[in-house]
């Protein structure tokens, strides 16, 4: 890991003021620390925000939930209200990488974490995503890698609080010294390789994420997110599924059908959404959406598998959010 | 053993282990201690010793930045509940801070990513993994590592049933496991298997000795559900 400045915040007004000339931001530390030590990343100043107590906590509001980006993935998982109304998220949040790192990753930084790619991630690799015009994946060992939606580049969508924040039609609040606050959707939050490659979501070098807005789920929804990973203990996942059920009595009036290993970008799955909207939940019509959820599909020349997983995986959420099944043994986490 | 060791071809002059052995015993240098002083260098500027610090006048504070490093800095930290400081780099992580600085080496670094959990310590009392904290993160914070669980001259009813139960193989996950598993403990008496299972689900064992793992802690749970 390179020598560094770390210059420690307490304010979100100190922080943007130290936002220029390569400093990059650090709060629970846990991906970029990762990175710098892989080699892949050298930032002369690190601006640490983890000691700014506006950016902490979990609100509950009039219009649903406020969450600081400081709050950890364990405080989320173990909040009442969002256990309660947010099942997706504290399933999301409490099933992401181990109970220690889920003590101290927070969300802000599980949203706005790298690639896993293991090309990107070693120094040896001069790859697409960081500025050169190869990527090793499609030629090499892609087992891990997306099968929809790839372009350029086929590393997926690491974050498992994307997944479910997509899900519950989320946004982020984004400011900066200069141009004040801004908002942006989950989905636009990120931006996908071929628009452009070193880019990895839409936040300015002077931005800082301010807060994660929720909005409340109408009455009666109910929603669950599952991974599957090639250990059941923890591990990034190889599926997984978010789902959102608006219900009325056993008819699911709409659907919201997230997935996040599947493409490079979180994904809404309109195919599989469809085949919800309107019909009761049940065995068959679960199946059926996990079926239309790989539709289109183009696996490649080692990941084929994904393509028989994620329906499964997107089928077994459905009947876990439906209440109808259990959480399932093998998945993740 | 010595007479042995003479006409052994692999001791003596041409075993490196050997030789830093009879170092050691000529003049008191170890690997370890050789490390630890490489660590102590030259004072810096402000100490660094509470969450507060950073707000307050210190040097090189101004409007709520406190701008550390790249060189060393003195920070303070509360290990096991004693004061220590010590002249760190920013980049220090709290896993080098204990062992290279503060010669605590129960905390094993063994992936240094946040994989394996080998380096667990309680940040007030959260399981955390020490190799993925800056050490000046820990400032302000109560850290109790491996060394700190145990009682004076006793060990903590948890280590006594890992040794009870032979909960440890090659031992190099067991401080890791222990940290975990009394984490859990501390906020749950009486756990359940299932419990068990998820406060290790970081922790890597490659011996696979997690079965023996989670009977020393459900009969520790056990012991004090019947006390």
């Amino acid at each position: 890991m390179n020598r560094f400045v770390l210059a420690d915040c307490t304010s979100v007004d100190a922080a943007l003021s130290q936002l220029h000339d390569g400093a990059v931001v650090k709060a629970g530390g846990v991906d970029l620390l990762d990175r710098m030590k892989d080699g892949i990343e050298e930032p002369p100043k690190l601006v640490n925000i983890r000691n700014i107590a506006e950016l902490r906590g979990i609100h509950e509001t009039d219009h649903g939930l406020t969450i600081g980006p400081l709050a950890t993935l364990a405080e989320i998982s173990e909040h009442p209200a969002i256990r309660s109304q947010y099942q997706i998220l504290s399933d999301a949040c409490g099933h992401a990488a181990t109970p220690h790192i889920r003590n101290m990753a927070t969300v802000g930084g599980n949203l706005l974490q790298r690639i896993q790619c293991w090309y990107y991630r070693s120094a040896d690799f001069q790859c697409l995503r960081k500025g050169k015009d190869f990527c090793f994946a499609f030629g090499g060992l892609n087992q891990y890698h997306a099968i929809m939606d790839y372009g350029s580049c086929p590393a997926v969508a690491p974050s498992s609080a994307a997944v479910a924040l997509l899900g519950l039609n989320s946004s982020v609040e984004l400011t900066s010294a200069k141009r004040g606050k801004r908002t942006v959707g989950i989905r636009e939050l990120y931006v996908v390789p071929d628009a452009n490659p070193t880019k990895f979501t839409v936040i300015e070098p002077d931005e800082l994420l301010t807060a994660i807005v929720v909005p409340r789920p109408t009455p009666g929804t109910r929603s669950a997110y599952q991974k599957y990973g090639e250990k059941e203990s923890f591990d990034w996942a190889i599926a997984d599924a978010g789902v959102v059920l608006e219900m009325d009595g056993n008819v699911c009036r709409r659907a919201v059908i997230t997935m996040g290993a599947a493409s490079p970008v979180v994904r809404r799955s309109a195919q599989a959404e469809a085949a919800l909207a309107g019909q009761p939940i049940t065995e068959e019509t679960a199946r059926a959406a996990g079926r239309a959820s790989v539709e289109g599909a183009l696996p490649l020349s080692m990941n084929a598998y994904k393509v028989d997983l994620f329906p499964v995986a997107v089928y077994r959420t459905i009947l876990l959010a439906a209440g109808q099944r259990d959480r399932d043994p093998s998945a993740a986490g | 053993m010595a007479k042995r060791n003479q006409h052994d071809p692999t001791s003596g002059e041409e075993n490196p282990q050997t030789q830093s052995a009879a170092d050691s015993a000529r003049n008191g240098i170890t690997r370890r201690g050789f490390l630890k002083g490489a660590g102590l260098t030259a004072a810096g500027t402000a100490l660094l010793d509470g969450v507060h610090a950073f707000s307050s006048e210190t040097a090189g504070n101004r409007k709520g930045v406190t701008e550390l490093g790249p060189g060393p800095v003195p920070v303070r930290l509360h290990v096991n509940g004693a004061e220590h400081v010590v002249q760190i780099e920013p980049r220090t992580t709290l896993a080098e801070a204990l062992r290279i600085h503060l010669g605590m080496t129960g905390t094993k670094i063994i992936c240094d990513r946040g994989v394996c959990s080998g380096c667990t310590v309680w940040l007030d009392k959260m399981p955390v993994n020490s190799c993925m904290t800056l050490a000046v993160d820990a400032v302000g914070h109560q850290v109790t590592t491996i060394e700190g669980i145990a009682g004076e001259g006793e060990l903590h009813p948890l280590q006594a049933a890992f040794v009870r139960h032979d909960a440890m193989q090659c031992g190099f996950c067991t401080p890791g496991m222990v940290m975990s598993c009394a984490a859990l403990l501390e906020r749950n008496a009486s756990p359940s298997e299932q419990d068990v299972r998820q406060a290790v689900s970081g922790n890597l064992c490659r011996c696979g000795t997690y079965p023996k793992v989670f009977a020393a802690t459900l009969d520790v749970a056990g012991s004090t559900r019947n006390a």
